[in-house]
């Protein structure tokens, strides 16, 4: 049987990755996926939280399958500004998007 | 048999359903094109959404109530604060009428109501909630339709940058958040509110969940330093959503933060954690932003930074009390609401004098209100009297509703923190007075040219004023306030 110490450190390595992602990145789609590195970094802990600690009940996997649906939901939106960004700046760099600061 | 009757219950989110349905029709058969347009333009959702507002006013019983398994926790005082949001939902569809009227606005008038109410709605689950799930979901549906509206405005580059940093900083700060609910999940086994604080009453797990979780709440209420969307996200978006972003989705989730951490944070040692927590993040919110709305010249984001900093004191409600004290009475749940509701007021009434300027003239800038009071003198009354309320001069509501969350803190011991908001008090009122100077004092050659504002704002800046005159008189209001807190605690 698989520890679940080995399944949590590999969600945490995906979060703090997509954290410096994030962070780090110059793309906003790049930057969007390095999100969604992040959320399904908490999918996974949940689903195995809810495997291998607290077997109880069945609200981890719920917790994933709803999480999952609203950060799909979630991309959709971005991806549609991303697009209308695109369509007025020919460019969806982040560092474009500047006109609005201090 | 499941049995069905629990869902009268919540009789709030479902007639909130009723009307985005009854919206949803109507907007399929009266706004064909933009030239049919007018025929369903601001009165019918105004009326819908009054009607709702009126039949959930005031709580109906004095009980808490569950359904769903508990899932949905239902307070007296969530009604409060639903109400509360329903008029400021209802004054920003006031505000909205001439802005929707243009024509490249014409068209989408319907979606602007519907996702406005769906946002709302959100926040009624978030509210209401007494699990992380029913929470999160409320959060989200909260969230991504605020987006849609930050960036409705679609030929204009501004609007669509403005939603690019929200919600790619929602989407981050609710990573985080859930991030931290799962931790929460593995330390304590359950994600209802009411069933975390078993054993694990202090450990390592438990505290980065719960740390990561106020993260994701402090980019949702614009804390320091989780703040760095706001300027640009106010700024961009059109004004009509700005007041309602700044009011109405601050105001819930304020609210919620206090919620939650009351019925699931109150135990052992995890209290003084986030209360230390709490502790800083309110003093840099206040003070950073505080300077850095002296420095701005754009009145949309002078107003963003003066929301982060109003944030900073609706947090300090929290501070002042998540258990009924000694006496009996809810100091700071009640504080909070009180606040929320002057707040409300106030800012609502200046982003409607904002919104009908830019609206007749186009103008956002501070110094293109020079002289405002030598053409309009009427809304630049209005004005001072919202920018007095929110600084907290005496005659005024602020003035009380500030004062109530001072002393519900300073009972709650919190003396430093009461005695630097105070401080910070004295530095707002000097930006504010900048407008007020620049209003009535300072000349200029190209004034805002004088004009009539419609209908529909006008009724807005009534009930803004009212709230600003009024609540600060009406002493019967904070008591029934308090009563409704002591049972909802």
């Amino acid at each position: 049987m698989i520890q679940i110490e080995y399944i949590l450190i590999v969600s945490a390595v995906m979060m703090f990755a997509g954290i410096f992602g994030f962070f780090t990145r110059r793309s906003t789609l790049a930057i969007l996926l390095s999100i969604e590195l992040m959320l399904n970094a908490t999918d996974l802990n949940f689903a195995v939280i809810n495997r291998l600690m607290h077997t109880g009940g069945h609200e981890g996997y719920f917790f994933t399958l709803f999480s999952i649906a609203i950060s799909a939901a979630e991309s959709a939106v971005a991806i549609a500004i991303m697009i209308n960004i695109y369509r007025q700046l020919k460019d969806t760099t982040a560092d474009k998007l500047s006109k609005l600061k201090w | 048999m499941t049995n069905y009757t629990e869902f009268l219950y919540m009789h709030e989110e479902l007639g909130l359903l009723a009307v985005i349905l009854l919206l949803f029709v109507c907007d399929l058969l009266f706004c064909k094109d933009s030239k049919r347009g007018g025929v369903y333009n601001t009165a019918l959702p105004v009326i819908l959404l009054g009607i709702l507002t009126a039949f959930n006013l005031l709580p109906l019983s004095n009980l808490p109530f569950e359904a769903l398994g508990g899932m949905y926790h239902h307070t007296p005082m969530d009604t409060i604060v639903k109400s509360t949001l329903n008029i400021g939902t209802l004054v920003t569809f006031l505000m909205a009428h001439k802005w929707l009227a243009r024509p490249e606005n014409l068209v989408k008038q319907g979606e602007f109501y519907i996702v406005t109410l769906f946002t709302l709605l959100g926040m009624y689950f978030m509210i209401s909630s007494g699990h992380f799930l029913m929470f999160f979901i409320g959060l989200e549906l909260a969230s991504i339709p605020m987006v849609a509206l930050v960036s409705f405005d679609k030929y204009r580059y501004e609007s669509a940058e403005a939603g690019a940093k929200y919600i790619l900083l929602a989407l981050f700060s609710s990573a985080l958040l859930l991030y931290g609910v799962s931790l929460i999940y593995a330390a304590t086994g359950s994600l209802y509110f009411n069933q975390i604080w078993p054993d694990a009453s202090s450990s390592w797990l438990l505290l980065c969940g719960l740390s990561l979780f106020l993260a994701g709440m402090g980019f949702k209420i614009s804390l320091v330093p989780f703040h760095l969307w706001t300027a640009d996200t106010y700024e961009g978006a059109p004004t009509v959503v700005t007041g309602y972003l700044s009011v109405v989705s601050k105001g819930s989730a304020a609210f919620v933060l206090l919620v939650v951490l009351a019925k699931a944070f109150t135990f052992g040692g995890v209290k003084l954690d986030w209360q230390v927590a709490l502790f800083w993040v309110i003093i840099a919110s206040i003070t950073l932003a505080n300077l850095f709305a002296i420095r701005q010249s754009n009145l949309k984001r002078f107003m963003a930074y003066s929301a982060i900093s109003q944030a900073g004191y609706l947090v300090l409600g929290i501070m002042g009390g998540t258990e009924p004290a000694a006496d009996g009475s809810a100091q700071g749940m009640t504080a909070l609401v009180f606040y929320l509701l002057v707040y409300l007021a106030a800012n609502m009434g200046a982003f409607a004098v904002i919104n009908v300027v830019e609206q007749n003239s186009g103008k956002l800038a501070i110094k293109d209100y020079n002289g405002l009071y030598g053409t309009n003198p009427k809304l630049a009354f209005l004005m001072t009297l919202c920018l007095f309320s929110l600084a907290g001069i005496p005659p005024f509501a602020g003035f009380f509703s500030k004062f109530f969350i001072f002393m519900a803190a300073f009972n709650a011991g919190f003396k430093v923190l009461v005695f630097i908001a105070l401080v910070n008090t004295i530095i707002s009122l000097y930006y504010y007075l900048l407008i007020v100077k620049a209003m009535y004092i300072s000349k200029s050659d190209t004034p805002v040219a004088t004009f009539k504002s419609d209908g529909y704002t006008r009724a807005a800046l009534a009930i803004c004023t009212a709230g600003v005159l009024l609540l600060g008189i009406a002493g019967w209001v904070y008591n029934y306030l308090d009563s409704i807190a002591k049972v909802s605690l």
